[in-house]
Formats: C-alpha cells, sequence, structure tokens
C-alpha cells in the first residue's frame, strides 16, 4: 500500500527542511530531517513509494532546493497538492520529483489513506474513499525535463533550445 | 506593447511576447550564494558541460558568512576552490547578495537576471527582471547562459496618495501581502506604480518587488523613471544610457487600486506574512528581540530611521536589539557619518553584514518561546530559530519605537519621528 502524509496550507519550504538543516546536500541526510517540525515522526515512519499530500502553495517561501530533494531523499513516489508555489514547481520538475497539481485528490485524501498513483498518466485513485481523480497535464516541454527524470538528465543528451522547439 | 514583464520579455526575444507564452531567454547575470551554489556546482559537474560565459556569473558568500559552524566553512571553501578552478571573475562577501548586486551595479533597467534565491524579486525595483529559481537551473544557465520562462499574467498595483508620518513603504508593502495573500499573486508579475511609487525614492521602491516574493509572485517590478537614473548614477558604478521601458497598453489580469493616505503602521503577525494588522492592535506585546536587518530593510536610510529616533536615548536593558547592516558599503558608510555610534551608544548590538539571522543560521537565534519584531520580509515558523518562536514583521521605525520599550510600539509616538 502506498500510505498518504497529508500537510495543510502554505507549507513552506522552512517547514519542509529548516535552514539550520540545509546546509548539507546529501539527499539521506536531508531526508533525515524532512518533516521534522511539522511531522516530527514522518522521517522515521515513511516507506519507499508513499505519498506525500499538500493544499494550496505547497512549497512557499524559500528557494532552497534542499526541500524537494529531502522529500525524494524520502522516497516518496510523488507530491499531490492542489497548487504548488513557483520556485519549488520549478526545483521538484528539474530534480527529478514527480508532482501532481490535483485540487480535488487533495480536499479528499486524508491521513493514512491508502492513495495509487499512475505518473504517467496522473491518474490517482483513493483507495480508501473509493474516489479517482484526474491531475493537471504538465506543458509539454516540462513533460521532456520530467520524462528523463530531471534537468541534469535533460541536457546530457540534448541541447537547451530542444526544450521548446 | 503590453505590461512591463511582456515589453521587457519582447525586447530581448525580439519580437511581441505576450501571458501564457514559454520562452527561452538569454540571462544577463547569473546570482546565487553559499546555501545554494554547492548545489549548482553539483548539478554543473553532472552535465558535464564548460560555462558558457563566466562574466554572466555572479556568486556571493553571506548566507552563513562568516562560517558558524563547519559544515558552512566547508561551503565556503568549495565554493572559493570552484570560482579559483573555474577563473570566475565575481566572488562577493561584501553583503547580503541582493543589496550587492544592486550596490556593485549589476542591476539595470530592462536587465534579465536570475538567482538562487527567492528575493531574485528584488531586482524589479530597476525596471530588471528578477526572479527566483533553484540551484540546479542555476547550473543549467552557468551551460547555457539561458533560462526558460513562461511569461506570467500582471497584477498592477496603483497606489495612490502620501503616507503619514511614521508610515514607509514596509507598511504599504505588508497592508498589500494582507491584501493579496500568501498565495494572492503565484505565477504573477506583480507591477507596482502610481503616484506614491512615482514619487517613492529607491530604497524605499526597493522594498515592493523583495515582498513580491512573500505574495507567490515570479516577479514585482517598477517602471524605471528618473529615479532609477539618479540612484544608478550616483550610487552605482553602473555606466551608459539605459532604456526606461514602460507598459504600454497593457492588458492587466487584475488592477488592485489602493490609497495609502490614511494607512496605519502594519505589522504582520506570526505565524504568516499575510497575518496583518495594524499596529494599534498588536501594540503592547512583549518581544525579547528587535532584528533590523536583511535585503529588505538593512539600508543606509533605513538605519538613518532608527538613529534619528534612537539618539540620546537607551533601548530597553532586557531586549537584544540586533542591527546587521545589508553590505559592508551601507556600514562603512553608517561609521562615517556617525550613525553607527549612536547605535551603539543606544545599546544595540551591530553586526557584521550578512543573512544569518534571517534564515536561523546566527547572529540573532531565537528560543523556544521568544518573540522577535523584525525588519525582515517573512515570518514562517521556526525561521529564525526554534519552532517555538514567534516573528512579527514591520519598518525599521516600528522596530525602533518596539526597542526602546520592549514592546511593540508606535513609532508615530516617539517624539523625534512626530517632529519630523
Amino acid at each position: 500500500m502506498s500510505k498518504a502524509w497529508t500537510f495543510g496550507e502554505n507549507m513552506n519550504t522552512d517547514e519542509i527542511i529548516p535552514g539550520r538543516h540545509n546546509i548539507t546536500t546529501d539527499p539521506v541526510e536531508l531526508a533525515k530531517k524532512v518533516f521534522c517540525e511539522v511531522k516530527p515522526e514522518f522521517a522515521e515512519s515513511v516507506r519507499a513509494g508513499d505519498v506525500v499530500v499538500g493544499g494550496r502553495n505547497f512549497g512557499c517561501g524559500s528557494s532552497r532546493e534542499h526541500a524537494p530533494i529531502a522529500i525524494k531523499g524520502s522516497q516518496v513516489q510523488c507530491v499531490i497538492a492542489a497548487s504548488f508555489a513557483r520556485i519549488f514547481f520549478r526545483n521538484a520538475i528539474n530534480i527529478g520529483l514527480p508532482i501532481l497539481e490535483c485540487p480535488e485528490a487533495a480536499a479528499d485524501i486524508r491521513e493514512g489513506d491508502d492513495v495509487e498513483v499512475d505518473l504517467s498518466s496522473g491518474a490517482i485513485f483513493n483507495r480508501s474513499t473509493g474516489n479517482r481523480f484526474q491531475a493537471q497535464a504538465l506543458p509539454d516541454f516540462v513533460l521532456k525535463i520530467a520524462e528523463v527524470g530531471g534537468i541534469v538528465q535533460f541536457l546530457k543528451t540534448h541541447d537547451i533550445e530542444e526544450l521548446t522547439a | 506593447m503590453g505590461t512591463l514583464v511582456e515589453e521587457i520579455f519582447s525586447r530581448r526575444a525580439g519580437r511581441q511576447v505576450r501571458a501564457g507564452e514559454i520562452l527561452l531567454l538569454d540571462v544577463d547575470y547569473i546570482m546565487s550564494h553559499d546555501n545554494t551554489t554547492p548545489l549548482a556546482i553539483k548539478a554543473f559537474r553532472a552535465i558535464g558541460k564548460p560555462i558558457r560565459d563566466k562574466s554572466k556569473i555572479v556568486l556571493h558568500l553571506d548566507h552563513a558568512y562568516p562560517a558558524p559552524n563547519i559544515l558552512a566553512a566547508e561551503n565556503h571553501k568549495k565554493i572559493i576552490e570552484f570560482v579559483k578552478e573555474q577563473e570566475l571573475p565575481y566572488l562577493f562577501q561584501q553583503g547580503v547578495c541582493h543589496q550587492v548586486m544592486i550596490e556593485e551595479g549589476f542591476i539595470t533597467p530592462g536587465a534579465i537576471v536570475i538567482g538562487a534565491d527567492s528575493h531574485s524579486n528584488t531586482y524589479g525595483a530597476l525596471g530588471a527582471f528578477g526572479a527566483g529559481l533553484g540551484s540546479t537551473e542555476v547550473g543549467v544557465a552557468w551551460v547555457t547562459g539561458k533560462c526558460w520562462f513562461k511569461v506570467p499574467e500582471t497584477i498592477r498595483i496603483e497606489l495612490r496618495g502620501q503616507t503619514q508620518p511614521g508610515v514607509y513603504a514596509k507598511d504599504v508593502m505588508i497592508h498589500i501581502a494582507g491584501l493579496l495573500g500568501m498565495d494572492g499573486a503565484t505565477y504573477r508579475s506583480v507591477e507596482f506604480g502610481g503616484e506614491y511609487i512615482d514619487n517613492l525614492p529607491m530604497h524605499e521602491r526597493i522594498i515592493f518587488p523583495n515582498m513580491s516574493t512573500e505574495i507567490g509572485a515570479k516577479c514585482g517590478l517598477i517602471a524605471a523613471d528618473a529615479e532609477t537614473l539618479r540612484y544608478l548614477a550616483e550610487e552605482t558604478p553602473a555606466q551608459g544610457t539605459f532604456e526606461t521601458l514602460t507598459p504600454i497598453n497593457p492588458r492587466y489580469e487584475r488592477v488592485v487600486e489602493i490609497d495609502v493616505s490614511n494607512l496605519s503602521p502594519q505589522v504582520a503577525c506570526h505565524p504568516d506574512v499575510d497575518n496583518v494588522k495594524n499596529l494599534e492592535e498588536v501594540a503592547g506585546l512583549e518581544v525579547h528581540e528587535v532584528y533590523i536587518g536583511t535585503c529588505t530593510n538593512a539600508r543606509y536610510e533605513d538605519l538613518e530611521v532608527v538613529a534619528n529616533m534612537l539618539k540620546g536615548k537607551k533601548v530597553n536593558p532586557l531586549t537584544r536589539v540586533i542591527v546587521t547592516p545589508a553590505s559592508a558599503r551601507i556600514l562603512k558608510k553608517a561609521m562615517q557619518t556617525g550613525i553607527i555610534e549612536i547605535l551603539m551608544d543606544a545599546g544595540c548590538t551591530v553586526t557584521g553584514t550578512g543573512c544569518g539571522a534571517c534564515i536561523g543560521r546566527h547572529g540573532g537565534i531565537l528560543a523556544p518561546g521568544e518573540r522577535a519584531l523584525t525588519t525582515m520580509n517573512r515570518n514562517f515558523v521556526g525561521r529564525m530559530g526554534s519552532p517555538l518562536s514567534e516573528i512579527y514583521l514591520a519598518s525599521p521605525a516600528t522596530a525602533a519605537a518596539t526597542a526602546l520599550t520592549g514592546r511593540i510600539s508606535d513609532p508615530r509616538e516617539v517624539a523625534e519621528l512626530a517632529g519630523g
């Protein structure tokens, strides 16, 4: 099962990974402190394939890439949110953390629900409530980055001009 | 034709662009600091391609500087070794990155500057496009010289009137944050204009684009005008003639009109920047620390306001009052004009420049149960230290009044200000 871990509105990057912990760039170390103040049990109890679910404006605040890296380091399969703050959105795509924007799913999913996600289609199925949702499709050029696992991977084999071509 | 952001992007693209389009544009400068550069270096190494144009890269050591611990020192070492290895021309250790970017003349009207720091929006005060993004994109821009942008829709904030004595640009911007909310401008360009902005000196204008980040904006812009050109000529080494772009027949998603004439000093209260109250509603609340610093409100003129209010007085002896000038240049000028002496005589702790306290690194960390009133731009829970501490945001004048009493206090009640 993929367990849902829910977070509220305006979950800022200071609360995802506080400034005093983001001095390292190591995903494993960062994952040990992710959400340490808002959900102290998360880092120890989260299992690979679980899902982080947020409200509106997920990832607002500081541009620190440590925030999506810490979440990715915890091996969750994706973040579902009602909406994402713009820098977090770019960062998540760039580092290959799958994100799905879906206000309806974000409102339906409760802590501990069993959630099935098809990342390629954006289909979200909350097994606990039986409700199905469809996340907003990502723009084509963003998909080009997401499909290869991030902007670094993309640039290894493509020119930047191919993004918008 | 278009909003200010459409005009800036159209000029760079060499054709008319409209909101909604995706563009790949050359950027003028790529800014990052000691907190974000190590990850950019990591991305750069992983990409494995050479730097496109070294003269576009501007690095700063400011977020944990001088190093408060070994990990921070390792970051500084890594960055300096990278500068040596790549023979990069610009590394600054002279203050908060955004202030130094402006002081050193990197920011000019119509420029496109990206930064691995969310407050890179600040550059919009000079009619430049400035936007924050992450470290990996900085590494990408080092290699490509380019960045992708979706041309944003624009919210126009039209400001009329003149503020009362004791009310500053910071109060107006906090008021705007309260009106629009923390995600009120997400993905949008926020264009600040109107007679109030037209009459404002540059050091006050900077507050608006700087804090546009707090309402989710991609950029905050003020059209360059005579004041912008005066500032560039008198205060920066930027040379040449600059084209002052303005909106032309703009189509705004939304226009918000605000008359600032009767506004009280404003306070953004714990725990959200949009939890905004008139100062009168929170006056008397005890604070344990007053912190005057950051890219928002620690410029020379801010220190001058504080010094005028504290001259010949003593701050509350049980309140820690910390002043961190935004740059070494500001600190030096404030020393030369006697402002630092006034602040020290009043009992303030004046520190070297940097961002440490604002991100809870060093230089003013809060203990559990403590409350700070600061001139910063954000008050996220735990931002300055303990998650059980509280941060209230206000103007330098409100900070000075509060420093005298140890309780949130009204600057209009301090005689020197009321008289001036």
